[in-house]
């Protein structure tokens, strides 16, 4: 377990590293998502008791759209100088690899999360009528059903080139993180039913994707 | 074999024909709904063959991801290929049915959505299946068809947590039926499972022979280079 735990970590602090040095991802992902919330907030021009009612997907789309910019990049440093094939054939565990990468990808997007939410608020003049505190579990367990399912996709799709066949088995998520931030945002009713099933499918993908990680891996 | 098969085809075209005309004839109508509600024995015979398909189509990909085999292989694409059309059968009867009792033709009910997602799941899986070209197809195929079983009953389960405009599930769900209706909605879907077999049957060998050919060809083309010039 220390093991794994010293993989995942060693592997984790190297792709921090690299992003903090080049800025890749971020950068990208900042300008896109900026550009989103611009087109959307200008073409909608909503009052405040609409935003509450469209803001929830409005904020998820840009988010989703952004993550898969960090998405598409997470494996395709690692071809370059045959590192996969390294990865391959070292005794590494493969699950401490791709916890590593979903773990970063969940890092980066979470930033990226905390750095849109106040242009968001200020764009929409957002104002929770629910209770607040419960969107950052909302945006958290939301936020890693993306990119757990993004990262393994990924990986998938080095070979396939089709990564919209993730997009159905990320609907399910999408649907729950939407209904839940809409929910708190209109205080019509309670979120957490929505909350609990995003927990639900949270642990049942993970534990899928980390068993199935290392057949996908060797798949060449 | 081969003489199995048109007695098959025969039988199944003999039980539909009877399940057909008990349906539209031999069953009572319903009080509220009247003729409309015969759709009920081909939407819900439908769905109950989807499901069994999606079931066995998550068995065949198991069973290849643990013993590599080709025949698990093949059941897989032809339980996910015939399941898509039932399931669009019942996509279909769906709103049909709905645009009369309901007056709208879809809601994003649960129900609704999480039948939408089960198909958009399998038509992605036909899809990878479709577009990608390496040797690692069927691997990659079983793995997503795992991911799609696992998303299944999550999507189903929250039908649980809210209430629903669909009528309740006939069978553990509540709802109540005319046992007269019961008979019929069985004797259909005895038909529809018939059928299926039947489809998935030749589907399945078109399958085994397609990959046949193709090692045959695989196999020539090592050879012709020194063997023939």
């Amino acid at each position: 377990m220390s093991r794994l735990a010293a993989i995942t970590g060693a592997a984790l602090a190297k792709d921090l590293r690299l992003e903090w040095r080049s800025k890749d991802a971020i950068n990208a992902m900042l300008f896109f998502a900026l550009l989103v919330v611009v087109i959307f907030s200008f073409s909608f021009n909503p009052t405040a008791e609409e935003s509450r009612q469209i803001a929830g997907g409005l904020i998820w789309v840009a988010f989703l759209f952004a993550a898969v910019v960090a998405l598409n990049q997470t494996w395709a440093r690692e071809l370059r100088n045959q590192v996969l094939d390294a990865y391959r054939v070292s005794p590494a565990p493969a699950s401490a690899l791709f916890l590593s990468k979903a773990l970063g990808n969940f890092i980066f997007v979470s930033v990226l999360e905390a750095l849109m939410a106040p242009l968001f608020i200020i764009f929409y003049s957002l104002r929770a009528l629910g209770p607040t505190w419960q969107l950052i579990p909302v945006s958290a367990l939301g936020t890693w059903a993306i990119v757990v399912n993004g990262t393994f996709f990924a990986a998938m799709s080095l070979r396939t080139r089709s990564r919209e066949i993730m997009l159905p088995l990320l609907l399910f998520p999408l649907l729950a993180t939407v209904n839940a931030t809409t929910l708190i945002l209109t205080g019509e009713a309670s979120a957490k039913v929505w909350i609990v099933l995003l927990l639900a499918y949270d642990v049942v993908f993970t534990t899928g994707c980390l068993l199935l990680f290392e057949i996908v891996l060797h798949a060449e | 074999m081969k003489r199995v098969f048109p007695i098959l085809g025969i039988l199944t075209a003999a039980l539909l024909s009877y399940a057909l005309y008990e349906a539209l004839i031999a069953a009572p109508t319903e009080q509220t709904m009247g003729n409309v509600q015969r759709i009920f024995y081909y939407h819900v015979a439908s769905a109950w063959t989807a499901f069994l398909l999606f079931f066995i189509n998550f068995g065949a990909s198991v069973a290849y991801l643990i013993r590599r085999n080709p025949i698990a292989d093949a059941i897989a694409v032809t339980t996910a290929e015939v399941g898509v059309v039932f399931c669009t059968v019942v996509l279909v009867t769906g709103p049909l049915w709905a645009r009369p009792v309901w007056g709208i033709w879809w809601t994003w009910d649960v129900r609704l959505t999480s039948t939408l997602v089960l198909w958009l799941i399998y038509v992605s899986y036909l899809m990878l299946r479709r577009f990608s070209s390496s040797g690692q197809t069927p691997l990659l195929a079983a793995v997503l068809a795992v991911f799609g079983a696992l998303d299944v009953p999550l999507v189903y389960f929250s039908i649980w947590f809210f209430r629903t405009q669909h009528p309740q599930p006939v069978i553990g769900g509540g709802g109540s039926i005319d046992p007269r209706m019961m008979h019929v909605l069985l004797l259909n879907w005895a038909a529809f499972l018939c059928f299926a077999f039947l489809v998935c049957w030749s589907r399945y060998r078109l399958e085994r022979l397609q990959k046949d050919v193709e090692e045959a060809q695989a196999l020539e083309s090592m050879v012709q280079p020194g063997g023939t010039r």
